[in-house]
C-alpha cells in the first residue's frame, strides 16, 4: 500500500469493555441436563422443554455447515457457557430503579436508551444483556393499542399460545446446525406481536450486549405482524473486547399475515477481534421472514460491520400470493474478518416481487462473500426478482466474491441479476485528496455513496449511526 | 509563486521527469506544451502530489515552502489546484455534496464560515452560469456517467468554486467542442486574477487562443526544450514539435 493510504490512525473499538458483575452462570458444556437447569431457571413449561430437547437430539445428529467461504477454529461445544445472566434480586426488573446501576452505566455508555424519560423519542427498546433480557421501555404503552413487546421469556409466561403458535414455525428446529443449536439453548431475546390492523406507534428495537467472556449468546426473536399490521423493528449489537472467540447463534423469525408489513433493520458491531484476527465474536445467524399472507411484505436491512465471523442469511419465503421480500445489505469487513452473507428469496405464491441489494466492502486481509438464491416455484406464477450485488475492495490484499444461484421453475418469472466490482482507488481517494478534502473524509465520502441504495432504507437515526460506524471501521483499514 | 528547480520524477522506477525547471510567478500564465508521452502530465500530477509519481531530486517551493512537505489536500487548500484530463467518475456521491465539502474545506483552512447547504445552493448558482453547466448535473452522483465535455466542465466549476491561486489545467480542450471550449476558455480568463496564475498543460495550441499565456514551453523526454513568448505556440501551431526536438538534439551534440 502507498502512503496516500497509510498514516490515517487505527481507531479502537469503543465497546469493547467489560463490565464487572456477578454472574449466575450455568457451567459450561452441553447436555440435557445443560438444557434442564437452563429451562429450570426460566421456568418453562413441559413443552418448550421437550422442544428444546428434541432439537437437541437433532442437533447431536447434525454437522457444521462447511459450505461457507469462511475458516475458523471450530467452537467446542462443551466449553462455552449456555447461560449466564447479571444477578439480581428479581427474576425480572419491574422498573429501571431496580436495574443494576452497574449494568444501567454500562447501557449508558454504550448509548442505548434504557430509561423511558430519557430515551430517544418513538423507540422503544428490549435490552438484552448475556442470556437474559433485562428491561424493556414502553411496554405498557405499546400495551394500550394491543401491542406485544417483550422479552422473550416473559413471552413464554404471559401469551404461551402464541408462542407456542409461531415458535419454529418459519425456522424449524432442525433447520440447520446453528438453528437447532439455538433452538436447545435460546436464553432470551424479543417478542413481539402486532394485532390485526395496528400499526405500530413507534419503532421496536432491541440491543444485543454479550459481557461474559465464556458464554455464547443464544437468543431468538420472534416477530408476528396479523393481518394489515405493520411493524420497524431494530437490532443493534455490541461485545467487549476479549482475546477468545464467543458464539453469537441467534435466531429471528418473522411472520406475516395478509397485507402485513414487518421491517426489520440490524446494525451488527459485535466485537471483530484485532487486527490479527484474534478474539472477536463468531456470528452464526439464522433470520427469516414468512410472507404468510396475500400481499404481505418483509423487509431486511443490514449493515454488517463487525464479528470475526460472520454466517447469516437473511431470507424471505414469499408463500403469499403478491407478497414482497427485500434484502438491503452493506458488509463490511476488515483486517481478518471474515463474511459470508447474503440471502434467499423463495418465491411460492403468484406474483411475487423480491428485491436484493448487497454491496460488500473489503478491506485489509479480509474475505467478504455475498451469497444468494432466488428460487421460484412452479405455482409462482409472474414472480419477479431484482438482484444488484456490488463489492468494493480497498487495498490488495482483501477479497471479495459473489456466489449467486438463481432457480426458476415457473416460464412467467423475471429474474435479473446485475453484479459489479470496484476499488476505491487510489485515483478516486487523490480526486477527493486534490480538492482539499482529507483522505479520511474522502473514504467515507465514497463508502457512503456506494452505500447509499441501502442506508437510504434504514430509519433515520440508525442510518446516521451506520454512516459513522461505517467510516470508524475504516478509519485504518485503509492503510 | 512556484518555483521548480531540477525537478525529476519516475514512476514504477521508471524516470519521467528528467530536471525540469520553472519559474511562475503571481499574475502569469504559462503554457507547457509538447508530444504525446512528454510528461507534461506527470509534471502536473507531481505537483499535486499524486501517489503514483515518485519525486527522485530537485525542489519545489509554493509560496516559499516545500511543496512535498505537503499533503495533497494540504496542497490543494495552500490554492493548488489540478483540472484532470480524464476526472474519475464516484458512484453515489453527489456532485453537490462533493462541491460543498470541498469549498468547506478550504474555507475553514482559511478561517473563512463554511456553507449550509441552503447557502452553498445559492452559491453554486451563481458559479454554475459561469460554465453554462445545468442545474441537473449538481444533483447527479459525482462525474457518473458525465460526457467528456460535461467532466471538463465540472472540472471547471470546481475551479470556480475553490478559487485556486495557481490552477493546472491539463488538456483541458480534450473532449471539448468548440463551443464548449471557449466556453470554459472564458470562465477561466473570468477566475484569473492578478494574485493568480494559471498553468496550461496542452497538446495542441488551439486553446491558447482563448487563454492566451506570456510564456510557452516546450516539454519533450522529461526536459524543458524551449521556452519563449506566445508566438512560440503560433510557430507550434504551423510548424509541429519536431523542428524543437532536433534543435535540442543538435544542442546536444554541439
Amino acid at each position: 500500500m502507498n502512503a496516500t493510504f497509510s498514516g490515517v490512525t487505527s481507531q479502537e473499538y469503543k465497546y469493547g469493555f467489560v463490565t464487572d458483575i456477578e454472574a449466575d452462570s450455568v457451567p459450561a458444556g452441553l447436555n440435557e441436563e445443560v438444557i434442564r437447569l437452563i429451562s429450570a431457571k426460566k421456568g418453562e413449561p413441559d413443552w418448550l422443554l421437550e422442544w428444546r430437547l428434541k432439537a437437541y437430539r437433532h442437533w447431536l445428529t447434525m454437522a457444521e455447515p462447511e459450505w461457507a467461504k469462511v475458516t475458523y477454529p471450530k467452537p467446542d461445544f462443551q466449553k462455552i457457557v449456555y447461560y449466564s445472566a447479571p444477578r439480581a434480586k428479581a427474576p425480572k426488573y419491574a422498573s429501571m430503579d431496580e436495574v443494576d446501576p452497574e449494568l444501567r452505566r454500562t447501557f449508558e455508555k454504550l448509548g442505548v436508551p434504557i430509561n423511558e424519560q430519557a430515551a430517544l423519542a418513538g423507540v422503544a427498546v428490549d435490552v438484552v444483556f448475556d442470556s437474559v433480557s433485562v428491561t424493556t421501555t414502553y411496554k405498557e404503552k405499546l400495551a394500550t393499542v394491543g401491542i406485544i413487546f417483550c422479552s422473550f421469556s416473559e413471552a413464554v409466561k404471559t401469551h404461551p399460545e402464541l408462542v407456542k403458535k409461531y415458535l419454529g414455525s418459519v425456522v424449524p428446529s432442525s433447520d440447520n446446525f446453528y438453528a437447532a443449536l439455538n433452538s436447545a439453548v435460546f436464553t432470551d431475546g424479543s417478542f413481539v406481536f402486532i394485532p390485526k390492523g395496528v400499526t405500530c406507534p413507534m419503532d421496536l428495537s432491541t440491543y444485543f450486549r454479550i459481557n461474559n467472556k465464556d458464554s455464547g449468546q443464544f437468543e431468538r426473536t420472534l416477530i408476528v405482524a396479523e393481518e394489515g399490521a405493520s411493524v420497524s423493528y431494530l437490532e443493534g449489537c455490541t461485545a467487549p473486547q476479549f482475546d477468545t472467540n464467543q458464539l453469537h447463534a441467534a435466531v429471528v423469525e418473522l411472520v406475516a399475515l395478509d397485507r402485513a408489513s414487518i421491517k426489520y433493520s440490524t446494525v451488527q458491531n459485535w466485537y471483530a477481534g484485532d487486527k490479527d484476527g484474534v478474539g472477536g465474536i463468531f456470528n452464526f445467524v439464522t433470520k427469516r421472514g414468512l410472507c404468510k399472507g396475500k400481499g404481505s411484505h418483509i423487509s431486511w436491512t443490514q449493515v454488517e460491520t463487525g464479528s470475526a465471523i460472520t454466517w447469516k442469511y437473511p431470507s424471505c419465503i414469499l408463500l403469499g400470493d403478491d407478497s414482497i421480500g427485500e434484502f438491503y445489505s452493506v458488509a463490511l469487513t476488515n483486517h481478518k474478518q471474515q463474511a459470508d452473507t447474503g440471502t434467499k428469496m423463495v418465491h411460492i405464491g403468484r406474483n411475487t416481487k423480491s428485491t436484493i441489494i448487497s454491496k460488500g466492502i473489503s478491506a485489509g486481509d479480509s474475505s467478504n462473500s455475498y451469497r444468494g438464491l432466488v428460487k421460484v416455484q412452479p405455482k409462482a406464477e409472474g414472480a419477479r426478482n431484482f438482484s444488484q450485488c456490488d463489492s468494493m475492495l480497498i487495498g490488495q490484499t482483501c477479497s471479495a466474491s459473489t456466489f449467486p444461484t438463481i432457480e426458476v421453475q415457473n416460464r412467467s418469472a423475471r429474474v435479473e441479476h446485475e453484479a459489479t466490482t470496484s476499488k476505491i482507488g487510489e485515483e478516486q481517494l487523490f480526486y477527493f485528496q486534490q480538492r482539499g478534502i482529507p483522505a479520511e473524509e474522502a473514504i467515507s465520502m465514497i463508502i457512503n455513496g456506494f452505500c447509499k441504495d441501502v442506508f437510504r432504507e434504514l430509519p433515520m437515526e440508525f442510518a446516521v449511526e451506520a454512516t459513522k460506524l461505517l467510516s470508524l471501521k475504516l478509519e485504518g483499514s485503509v492503510g | 509563486m512556484l518555483s521548480i528547480r531540477n525537478l525529476t520524477a519516475s514512476i514504477n522506477g521508471t524516470p519521467v521527469l528528467k530536471g525540469i525547471d520553472l519559474e511562475i510567478k503571481a499574475g502569469e500564465i504559462h503554457a507547457i506544451m509538447g508530444p504525446n508521452g512528454s510528461g507534461k502530465s506527470t509534471l502536473g500530477k507531481v505537483l499535486v502530489g499524486h501517489p503514483s509519481y515518485e519525486v527522485t531530486g530537485g525542489e519545489v517551493t509554493f509560496d516559499g515552502k516545500n511543496l512535498f512537505d505537503l499533503e495533497p489536500d494540504v496542497r490543494a487548500r495552500a490554492g493548488i489546484f489540478m483540472g484532470f484530463q480524464h476526472p474519475i467518475e464516484v458512484p453515489g456521491v453527489s456532485n453537490a455534496a462533493f462541491l460543498r465539502l470541498a469549498y468547506n474545506k478550504k474555507a475553514e483552512a482559511e478561517g473563512r464560515d463554511e456553507l449550509d447547504p441552503l447557502e452553498f445552493d445559492d452559491f453554486i448558482r451563481e458559479k454554475i452560469k459561469l460554465v453554462a453547466m445545468k442545474e441537473e448535473f449538481l444533483d447527479r452522483s459525482l462525474n457518473e456517467g458525465f460526457s467528456g465535455g460535461e467532466k471538463k466542465r465540472n472540472e471547471i466549476l470546481q475551479m470556480a468554486v475553490l478559487e485556486p491561486r495557481l490552477a493546472i489545467l491539463d488538456e483541458l480542450d480534450s473532449g471539448l467542442d468548440i463551443d464548449a471550449l471557449r466556453v470554459l476558455g472564458d470562465a477561466v480568463n473570468k477566475l484569473m486574477r492578478p494574485d493568480h496564475a494559471l498553468l496550461i498543460i496542452t497538446h495542441f495550441p488551439r486553446i491558447l487562443e482563448t487563454i492566451q499565456p506570456q510564456f510557452v514551453h516546450v516539454l519533450s523526454g522529461g526536459r524543458i526544450l524551449k521556452s519563449g513568448g506566445p508566438e512560440l505556440a503560433v510557430e507550434l501551431e504551423e510548424r509541429g514539435y519536431d523542428w524543437v526536438l532536433e534543435e535540442a538534439a543538435a544542442g546536444d551534440r554541439r
